[in-house]
């Protein structure tokens, strides 16, 4: 926790945002056992319409997980209240997540709802709620230091999900609790059984929360007709080889599902958005050894030069070793010691040294001398917090 | 077990629902255990059940100016509700014909969503009429509305959300020259006047113990002798037919102790609630001149309301802030689920989108002090300050 000698629980309210799972109702009962004024938050997100029982099994937010989130929150003795944020999660995460597919990028919608909606929307909230934090139950660690907040992966390292916090600021963190972060998930099952939370035995919600049957491309078909834009398969060496059915609808390293036919395997190396082209290319070609970065957090600050750091290039990757290089204002260049494959645009960059998430950005699809410009569109904090 | 403690410090939501009071309480007590009987019985336990139901129907009668046998005991206001709309335009169907039925656009949803399932499922002529911007429905338009299938007119006394008093003994009196019959959802207002049915316009009227300190799971509707109403909930004959069901004694016999309460000290407790209302209305129109409306006819209005519409910001953020200030209100357009809409009754009045989300309302109770008074309209200025300010930062 943050600072934990010098609070005293009782005088400090804490919104804890609920989802109805496991994870969040455990943080919730922690920071209760704990002596903190806790109030439960759950945001009315958008989904899509949809039906089938499997179907509402994955989605966030139904009023199914809300009536769970409910239950917990009278069983723990605290105030619940649901935000509308449909309209705004709409416009924000669901349209960006389009937009990036129409760009011919692969988003992680959910670094930018923890951007915009988590820690810009739902935090203001709390704080105009005379909160003094916002819990998650994310499984991510936070330390103060005297030189600063850092955010620190999370023990159980198939669970940790500091990869898509790396957006989150000092500000934020001096605001911010992750009650079972020090925690494995077997733990925290154990944990909401000891509470006696009628979620201990709930399935894991996977996938998108907004997609209906987490197919993401039969979204984009339903959702956005501009998708379906067929263009030319170009190998590495310009030859045309087919017809693609929308850059959307393949991921980098991709070798089946391409309606090609070669000698060799042949892998999706790149998306050319500008051309509608897909470049596919042999297993060599998958792999850079620079990357460019954009919209680049720095959790402990920009350094003033290179850092070595480990870095992941996926939610799923392993870290692997690099030099990331800040390029002002909010970009970096990052050199891989070895090529790596499968660095896609869209896809968060994020740095660590050891237990320690150092930042991160976007992966850019721009060549090095036209990165993104300009600061992070990060919304900023209401009222006196610098 | 783990235990977050909060409570309401200061509930200003009576229009929803009130404590029981101690006397009705202990009023009841005998009925579950001891006096136990069921009233239909032929023997003397359930004689002695049936007598106190007997005598709770007489406290209606007296106090409502009514005879016993046009007192009918139901589930809850909207049973009552229900019974009044369905019973009187089924009754009036002969060979399939569908009657015509009278309602306002503000009605509690009770009404409301019957008139619709009559119109939608059933296939009767239903005539929604609008209010003006206070409220009101105008008694003109009632009367421009009744045609001759019109079978019957339903307005409610007082409105639930905005507080207005409805001009019902006007619309009565219309209804009664014209033969037609007139039924007031009297749930807000019932205990806030003297009744004396036999020489007023009213058929059937409709009255909810619980908001008049009386216990809940129990409703009264006034059915006036010569009404033809089919019963709705069919079985073993109790009320005369009317509404079958195992009475249930406990409640009825504190539904009639409330309301003798509520009679026998109605200027008592009117002394109370006005100066507590128009301290309320003044101080937060006055903290907040920009920003607040008072919903409702302002002088025309139930003694214990106030309700308010505040620009551009959400009814249910306002909820949420006043509770975890310890403050207890509603709001036209709460949801619990995170998906409030606009609402029908703000819209009603001609208000405009930025207005009709961020409805509010305010009841006052027997408990409630000037303090309490003060200490709200603090708590509401600071909460509208922090959502405005909140409100700039968010995209639009």
């Amino acid at each position: 926790m943050t600072d934990p000698v010098s609070i005293n629980p009782a005088e400090k309210r804490v919104v804890v945002a609920m989802s109805g799972g496991v994870d969040s109702s455990v943080a919730a009962a922690i920071l209760v056992e704990q002596g903190y004024d806790v109030v439960g938050m759950m945001m009315r997100l958008w989904s899509e319409p949809g039906s089938g029982a499997s179907a509402a099994a994955n989605r966030c937010c139904t009023p199914d997980q809300m009536a769970d989130a409910r239950r917990v929150a009278d069983r723990l003795g605290i105030p619940f209240y649901v935000l509308d944020v449909q309209d705004h999660f709409r416009q924000t995460i669901v349209q960006f997540f389009i937009d990036e597919h129409l760009a011919g990028h692969t988003p992680n919608p959910c670094i930018e709802c923890n951007r915009q909606i988590r820690f810009t929307h739902l935090m203001n909230h709390a704080l105009g709620l005379d909160a003094d934090y916002l819990a998650t139950g994310h499984y991510a660690r936070i330390r103060h230091t005297p030189a600063g907040y850092q955010l620190l992966r999370a023990p159980d390292e198939a669970k940790d999900q500091s990869y898509v916090l790396h957006v989150l600021t000092q500000t934020h963190l001096a605001r911010t609790l992750f009650p079972i972060g020090e925690y494995t998930k077997a733990e925290v099952r154990d944990l909401a059984r000891r509470f006696g939370l009628p979620v201990a035995s709930k399935q894991e919600s996977q996938d998108l929360c907004f997609l209906g049957d987490g197919d993401y491309r039969r979204f984009l078909r339903q959702y956005e007709e501009r998708v379906r834009r067929p263009g030319p398969i170009i190998d590495i060496d310009g030859r045309e080889l087919g017809q693609h059915e929308g850059l959307s609808f393949y991921t980098i390293g991709q070798r089946k599902g391409l309606g090609i036919s070669s000698a060799e395997p042949l892998f999706v190396v790149r998306k050319d958005a500008a051309r509608n082209a897909l470049i596919v290319g042999p297993r060599a070609a998958l792999g850079q050894t620079e990357l460019m970065a954009e919209r680049v957090n720095w959790i402990g600050g920009v350094p003033d030069g290179p850092v070595a750091a480990a870095v992941k290039i996926r939610y799923k990757a392993q870290p692997i070793s690099a030099t990331v290089e800040p390029i002002a204002p909010a970009a970096a260049r990052i050199r891989f010691d070895e090529p790596v494959a499968g660095a896609t645009a869209g896809q968060g960059a994020v740095f660590y040294d050891g237990e320690i998430c150092l930042g991160g950005g976007i992966i850019t699809a721009q060549p090095s001398e036209q990165y993104a410009s300009g600061p992070i569109a990060l919304p900023v904090l209401q009222g006196e917090y610098s | 077990m783990l235990k977050g403690s909060r409570t309401n410090t200061i509930y200003l939501d009576h229009g929803a629902t009130t404590p029981l009071d101690s006397a009705v309480a202990a009023a009841m007590q005998p009925y579950w255990s001891d006096l136990y009987g069921n009233p239909s019985s032929l023997h003397t336990t359930g004689r002695v059940a049936a007598r106190a139901v007997e005598d709770a129907r007489e406290t209606y009668a007296e106090w409502l100016g009514a005879r016993p046998r046009e007192i009918v005991f139901t589930g809850c206001g909207s049973e009552s509700n229900n019974m009044a709309l369905r019973g009187v335009m089924w009754a009036a169907m002969s060979s399939g014909i569908r009657g015509h039925l009278i309602t306002s656009a503000v009605e509690h949803n009770a009404v409301g969503a019957t008139a619709l399932q009559l119109r939608d499922v059933f296939g009767f002529e239903v005539t929604i009429l609008p209010v003006d911007g206070e409220g009101l429905i105008s008694v003109d338009d009632v009367a421009a509305a009744i045609r001759p299938d019109t079978v019957l007119i339903s307005v409610m006394a007082a409105q639930n959300e905005i507080g207005t008093i409805q001009p019902w003994r006007e619309i009565g009196e219309l209804a009664r020259s014209c033969g037609v019959v007139f039924h007031t959802d009297a749930v807000q207002l019932v205990a806030g006047r003297r009744w004396d049915l036999a020489n007023e316009p009213v058929d059937l009227l409709t009255i909810a113990p619980h908001k008049f300190y009386g216990p809940k799971g129990v409703g009264v509707l006034y059915v006036r002798e010569g009404v033809e109403m089919l019963s709705t909930l069919t079985g073993g004959g109790q009320e005369d037919g009317r509404r079958a069901g195992t009475l249930n004694v406990p409640l009825i016999v504190g539904a009639a102790a409330a309301f003798r309460l509520a009679q026998e000290t109605r200027e008592e407790r009117l002394a109370h609630f006005l100066p507590l209302r128009e301290r309320l209305i003044t101080g937060v129109l006055e903290s907040l001149p920009d920003v607040a409306i008072l919903t409702g006819h302002r002088t025309q209005r139930l003694s214990h309301h106030a309700s308010f519409a505040f620009r551009g910001l959400s009814g249910n953020d306002l909820l949420m802030h006043l509770d975890l200030a310890g403050i207890a209100a509603s709001s036209g357009s709460a949801c619990s689920s995170g998906n409030p809409k606009p609402s029908a009754v703000l819209q009603a009045l001609g208000l405009g989108p930025e207005w009709t989300k961020s409805g509010l309302r305010l009841t006052i109770g027997l408990q409630n002090t000037a303090e309490q008074i003060d200490r709200t309209v603090e708590a509401l200025a600071r909460a509208v300050q922090k959502l405005e300010a909140m409100g700039q930062a968010i995209p639009a």
